[in-house]
């Protein structure tokens, strides 16, 4: 599974931007045709991403592209951009399986012989799409994450978004279980005051503790506070290696259980002991074995 | 001839003379003695307050070919040097050389003398706007001298700059000629760089809009060294001499590349307690010392100084405690003024403590770390500063070749590409500060280490920093903008670039128009 930690977007219609916006360090960045762009520029913005794609080294950053919904111009996004391989498409207003299968066959359409197949992730932000988040996550095929667009959603529900967050909290939840459901990736809402780092470090947590595996992100200023919540402590690490070291042990002693500082570790922390030092060791942080 | 850097150099610039060849940064070895000022006198009746700037030109005299020196910290608010020069053109003198240590947008006015003859020479640090860009294109005779700041006191000093007449533009004065830069409507902070002005000039005026009682205080020039005291109705527009709050920069790039600085400074062990530091006022620098500033407050660091151009930012590092003191040759916002007027531990000083090399310390040497800007930079590490990639003349060094003699570690921060150009080139177009003095570059794609400095690349690489070779940089810059087509300019020159020691780094030619 892809680690999806932060997803910046980059506005589609600003050239300068796009060709940065593999220099800081985002696990996916997301070329928007959507929000970032007036309704006249949106042609002028298409064929800037789709160069992008073309041309632009995003290094190790995914290389996402937020189309319109179908009923504006994502049939014609996903025809011009298709064909230039991104790896995603984001896929906005998502209120149904419907949604997504005709996504999908438009993008089976434009795809070119031997392309990697182009992957997709639901942005969920109206109430209807939240309501049906296990329906949608159950596509099969090219859907690999759920995400939330809360800011949509609240003023749909005509809510009060607040930095803390309460009004959110039922939305959250069931996109990561109904992801979590499904087997596929839940993405949290951006958090949108660039200037207050310390609001964005507390929304990073309050969504990485209720179980999303990463978060959109609308400035690159963003990242490392992000990845800062993601990425596991060095005491995390710690615990994870004795978590393994002690279940080898029992293993090896003809047990499946194993007890830690009394503690008893079965299956389930297991794998979530095996997740963490996976992921330490692909970001290159300090692990033991 | 060649320099020892391989810069193509007239044998004999018409205008300039014979020059010497830039030979590496520390190879002068000044065999002289300094200029001696004129002996003055004085008898205890007489007044040194004169009503007009014409009755200064007619008691001194002022007369055709003569050196009028100015000083810049008024920036583009200044209303001296035009008033100065239209009096000049009103009583029909010729053959001025301007000494004007930086020249900006508001000086355009220069060029209409130039075309009329009232002005036929110009010696500066740096230049922007419409004057720089006459001078490109061939507005004067005679070449224009480019001194770093360190090289127009030590010139001044050692006698290669003469100076006839210094106007010195002082915010306020007394009648008998003490000057600060701290009080009056003018108020620009330090007067560091009209130091050596003042004592080296012939006939020194003051020329202010701000009379405060005698004895002014605190006095930065001393009635000692000032003939005459000429008041003004306006001798500068506030609006242009000091900015309200200098910010570090919003763009995401910069911000990129003051972190990844940051972390060089740190991974070379220098930020440590006694840090001592220079940055500029552009909003990346600054931007260094906010992620610098990060780092000692986790640490629990204390720097001993900051130096250079002072902004609010590094007064607001110093009332914090971060570092114990700011040694300031220029002041950039009103939070500089306030601080280097009420607080000991902000240290007013002249061009000369500050840069010069032909002294037994500057400033510049007691640096651990400067973080300077570049338009240009080559796979030998030479710096421009001085010419756009149009060949017109946009800046000059300023304090820039000085402070990366002078540091431990020079470290450059660039956008790998500005606009659609590549910072990276094979050959500046004009050397301003020479490789062997810079030792890192830092752009948003990586860090490039100058090869004669194999300790830091070792510690930057230790440290998990992206270092890549200057050409790797140069190719993947050219991988997403091609390589640009090469400039070409006439043979004539227009500007004589001079390293701090005197000795001639680079010319500017004339760009076809």
């Amino acid at each position: 599974m892809n680690l999806r930690r932060t997803m910046l977007f980059i506005p589609g219609n600003n050239p300068g931007m796009l060709q940065n916006g593999g220099v800081f360090g985002a696990d996916s960045v997301i070329l928007d045709l959507e929000d970032a762009v007036a309704p006249q520029e949106k042609d002028a913005a298409r064929l800037l991403v789709a160069q992008a794609l073309q041309t632009v080294d995003y290094g190790t950053s995914e290389r996402v592209v937020r189309i319109n919904p179908l009923d504006t111009f994502g049939a014609e996004d996903i025809q011009m951009i298709v064909p230039c391989q991104p790896d995603v498409l984001l896929v906005p207003k998502v209120e149904g399986v419907q949604d997504i299968e005709k996504v999908t066959a438009l993008v089976a359409q434009a795809e070119t012989a031997g392309q990697k197949p182009v992957q997709l992730i639901a942005l969920l932000e109206t109430a209807k799409g939240i309501a049906l988040a296990y329906e949608i996550a159950q596509s099969k095929g090219r859907l690999t994450a759920l995400a939330l667009g809360a800011e949509d959603y609240t003023a749909g529900l005509g809510a009060t978004r607040t930095k803390e967050g309460k009004e959110i909290f039922t939305a959250r939840s069931l996109v990561i279980n109904a992801a979590a459901a499904a087997g596929i990736q839940s993405l949290d809402t951006p958090f949108t005051d660039a200037n207050d780092e310390a609001g964005l470090y507390q929304d990073t947590l309050t969504g990485k503790e209720l179980g999303f595996k990463g978060k959109l992100a609308i400035n690159p200023r963003q990242i490392d506070v992000i990845h800062g919540v993601f990425n596991p402590t060095p005491a995390v690490i710690e615990w994870a290696e004795e978590v393994v070291h002690a279940i080898r042990k029992a293993e090896s002693e003809g047990s499946g259980v194993a007890s830690l500082h009394g503690k008893m570790v079965d299956a389930p922390i297991v794998a979530r002991a095996e997740y963490i030092l996976k992921l330490a060791r692909r970001l290159g942080l300090e692990v033991m074995q | 001839m060649k320099n020892s850097i391989g810069r193509d150099l007239p044998e004999v610039i018409e205008g300039y003379g014979q020059p010497i060849p830039y030979s590496g940064a520390f190879e002068a070895r000044p065999a002289m003695r300094r200029q001696a000022p004129k002996v003055k006198t004085i008898h205890p009746r007489d007044q040194k307050l004169v009503d007009t700037l014409e009755a200064v030109f007619q008691q001194i005299p002022i007369t055709d070919g003569m050196t009028l020196s100015f000083h810049h910290h008024f920036r583009n608010g200044d209303g001296v040097v035009n008033q100065v020069l239209a009096t000049a053109a009103a009583l029909g003198i010729k053959n001025l050389k301007v000494a004007l240590s930086s020249v900006f947008p508001v000086h355009e006015t220069l060029i209409a003398y130039m075309k009329s003859g009232v002005v036929t020479a110009l010696d500066t640090n740096y230049m922007s706007g419409p004057v720089a860009k006459a001078v490109s294109e061939g507005v004067l005779a005679t070449p224009v001298v480019l001194r770093t700041h360190g090289g127009r006191a030590r010139a001044i000093e050692c006698g290669q700059l003469p100076i006839d007449v210094a106007f010195i533009a002082a915010p306020a004065a007394d009648e008998y000629g003490n000057l600060n830069g701290v009080q009056g409507p003018a108020a620009c902070g330090s007067l560091g760089y009209a130091f050596p002005d003042a004592e080296y000039a012939d006939h020194v005026v003051a020329v202010t809009d701000y009379i405060a009682e005698y004895p002014l205080a605190p006095i930065s020039i001393p009635q000692c060294l000032v003939d005459y005291v000429v008041k003004v109705d306006c001798a500068g527009d506030p609006r242009g001499i000091v900015s309200g709050t200098t910010k570090i920069t919003k763009d995401p790039v910069g911000l990129k590349i003051a972190a990844m600085a940051a972390k060089v400074i740190e991974a070379a062990g220098l930020l440590k307690n006694g840090f001592s530091f220079q940055t500029g006022a552009g909003g990346v620098s600054l931007a260094v010392a906010h992620f610098i500033r990060q780092r000692m407050e986790q640490e629990h660091i204390v720097g001993s100084f900051a130096l250079g151009g002072i902004t609010g930012y590094m007064v607001d590092m110093l009332e914090k405690g971060f570092f114990k003191k700011l040694i300031d040759v220029q002041g950039f916002d009103l939070e500089a003024i306030r601080s280097i007027k009420t607080n000991p531990n902000h240290l007013e000083v002249s061009a000369n403590f500050y840069a010069s090399p032909f002294n037994v310390g500057c400033a510049v040497n007691r640096l651990d770390v400067v973080v300077l800007g570049a338009t240009e930079i080559d796979v030998d590490f030479h710096v421009n500063v001085v010419t756009g990639s149009d060949g017109v003349i946009m800046g000059g060094s300023g304090g820039h070749a000085d402070a990366a003699a002078g540091a431990k570690v020079t470290i450059v921060v660039a956008n790998l590409l500005r606009g659609r150009l590549p910072i990276i080139v094979e050959q500046v177009l004009t050397a301003t500060t020479p490789g062997e003095t810079i030792d890192v570059l830092v752009t948003e794609r990586g860090v490039a280490v100058n090869p004669q400095r194999p300790e830091l690349l070792r510690q930057l690489l230790a440290a998990g920093l992206p270092v890549k070779e200057i050409q790797d940089l140069k190719a993947m810059a050219e991988k997403i903008a091609g390589v640009p087509r090469k400039l070409t300019t006439s043979d004539r020159v227009v500007a004589v670039v001079e390293y701090r020691d005197g000795s001639v780094i680079d010319v500017v030619r004339q760009v076809h128009q």
